[in-house]
């Protein structure tokens, strides 16, 4: 089943998340995706993650096509213009990439070549609408194609925007997004149901597909880390304090996703797990959700 | 008003240094309100070179002049004899200030002793900040007066990225949200609706703009 017909069957879809590294070698993000094959619907594949440069999304979502693995394209606004954008659409295309993420993308200067020149040319919303338009068989400037692509696309949404603007424009924008031929989202890391759950009530009408993000986490290091430095991703203190306590760390971060995953199944229409090199703990996971 | 901050002096020292007679001039407008390139900005810069050429052992004079605005041509066209005079211009103006010397004295070498920063306004005294892109497609009408394109960092038209933290920019840790601000003031002015509207996609053909005014031209216009 593809990731489309997954999420139009009206399962509980899974999808997880793998990203380049800086150099050619892919041998340990191939096993990484191997032990996870057969157990989620997709695999995003990040586009220069956090502005650091690494080998492109394009070329990994073309690897695990030849895997049997329908990839989710991470496509960012932030280093090509609308010309390099729509391009890189229809190359994908022809590499056998039917799904796209559409992005803004990270600021250069929070990467490793702080002095790159963003783009922006265009944004998630306005990429958006242009997927749609070459999916209806025209580019940007009304020009037609010979040959068209068929794209499901998919944004994102950060449900734990820290106060009433943030989030009512987050909701607004999501809005937009909708409107501009988004069919599903995928939000950032969610510890906290209670938040999560208020902020489903607010788009239940809204009609779309929503993947709620999973983080493993890893240490207590990285949860205070994104605490500190991601925002929207807040890792509650008994969170903390439940991997801070536990001797077996791997087991305690299993049985918070696991908790998370649970929780969710009620909430929303599929997870996004993003393992960071633990894909190995994802199959554990899934298992004991039930999923 | 055009904001413009003085390059370090060994840089203008570096520039300047092959010049016998050289001519530092300041403009009156922006680049005074900018404590860069007014007459009291001259006078600093010229007696610095004239320090340093004395303790490196080299000759030449250093002349001071300011004229009220370097970007037009009836003010440039009153310094002619002066420049004429000199070996080179140390202008102390914008980035158009000094290319417009540079056109109008072709065969003279014009220095820039200012670096150009940006479109902006005083915040405090000693602190300026930037406003405009000049981007040549005005939206502040459907943002509250504040303007997406050149205060997010990201230029970002169709509301914010998921950056912010505590109401800060994500790239600007010390600056607010502009598009929180935007939403605060679309809010205090009962036009939050600008908010639900997509955002037509800026047309970047404009750079370098030229205004052309044909009722300015001489003569008027002939259809009315």
């Amino acid at each position: 089943m593809t990731f489309r017909e997954a999420l139009e069957s009206g399962k509980f879809v899974v999808t997880a998340e793998v990203g380049p590294g800086k150099g050619t070698d892919v041998e340990h993000l191939l096993k990484d995706a191997a032990i996870i094959k057969d157990r989620v619907d997709a695999i995003n594949v990040t586009d220069l993650q956090s502005s650091v440069m690494r080998l492109g999304s394009m070329a990994f979502c073309h690897l695990l096509t030849d895997m049997g693995i329908d990839p989710v394209f991470q496509l960012t606004c932030r280093d090509r213009n609308r010309l390099a954008l729509q391009s890189d659409l229809l190359s994908a295309w022809v590499l056998g990439i039917r799904n796209v993420l559409a992005l803004t993308g990270d600021h250069p200067v929070l990467g490793d070549h702080p002095g790159a020149k963003p783009v922006f040319d265009l944004d998630s919303v306005s990429l958006l609408e242009v997927i749609g338009k070459l999916n209806s068989g025209f580019d940007m400037a009304g020009n037609a194609l010979k040959g068209a692509p068929d794209f499901l696309a998919g944004a994102v949404v950060n449900p734990g925007a820290d106060n009433d603007a943030a989030l009512d424009l987050q909701i607004m924008k999501m809005e937009k997004k909708i409107e501009a031929g988004a069919k599903f989202f995928q939000t950032q890391g969610i510890y906290d149901l209670d938040m999560f759950e208020k902020f489903m009530k607010r788009v239940e009408g809204f009609g779309t597909k929503v993947l709620g993000g999973v983080i493993l986490l890893k240490s207590v290091g990285m949860a205070r880390f994104m605490n500190r430095n991601v925002a929207g991703v807040f890792v509650p203190e008994p969170v903390i304090q439940e991997l801070k306590k536990a001797e077996d760390k791997s087991e305690a971060s299993i049985n918070i996703a696991v908790r998370l995953v649970k929780g969710m199944k009620d909430l929303c229409h599929g997870v996004h797990i993003m393992a960071l090199g633990w894909e190995s703990k994802i199959p554990p996971v899934l298992d004991a959700a039930g999923l | 008003m055009v904001v413009l901050e003085q390059k370090r002096f060994e840089e203008i020292e570096e520039m300047t240094k092959g010049y016998n007679r050289l001519l530092v001039l300041g403009c009156e407008t922006c680049a005074a309100i900018s404590f860069a390139g007014g007459q009291r900005q001259v006078a600093e810069i010229a007696s610095a070179i004239r320090i340093a050429r004395k303790r490196s052992g080299r000759e030449g004079e250093v002349l001071e002049d300011s004229i009220a605005r370097q970007c037009d041509p009836e003010f440039v066209d009153l310094i002619a004899d002066r420049v004429a005079g000199s070996d080179a211009v140390l202008s102390l103006a914008c980035g158009a200030g000094v290319q417009l010397l540079a056109e109008r004295f072709s065969d003279k070498v014009i220095l820039p002793g200012c670096n150009t920063m940006s479109l902006g306004v005083t915040e405090a005294l000693g602190v300026w900040s930037e406003k405009c892109m000049a981007c040549g497609d005005c939206i502040l009408w459907r943002t509250g007066g504040i303007c997406p394109v050149t205060r997010c960092p990201k230029g970002l038209l169709n509301g914010p990225c998921g950056g912010a933290s505590e109401g800060k920019c994500e790239v600007l840790k010390d600056q607010p949200c502009a598009w929180q601000e935007i939403y605060h003031a679309l809010k205090r002015l009962n036009m939050l609706h600008y908010l639900k509207q997509k955002a037509q996609v800026k047309d970047w053909r404009i750079h370098p703009g030229r205004v052309v005014r044909e009722d300015l031209r001489g003569g008027g216009r002939d259809d009315f």
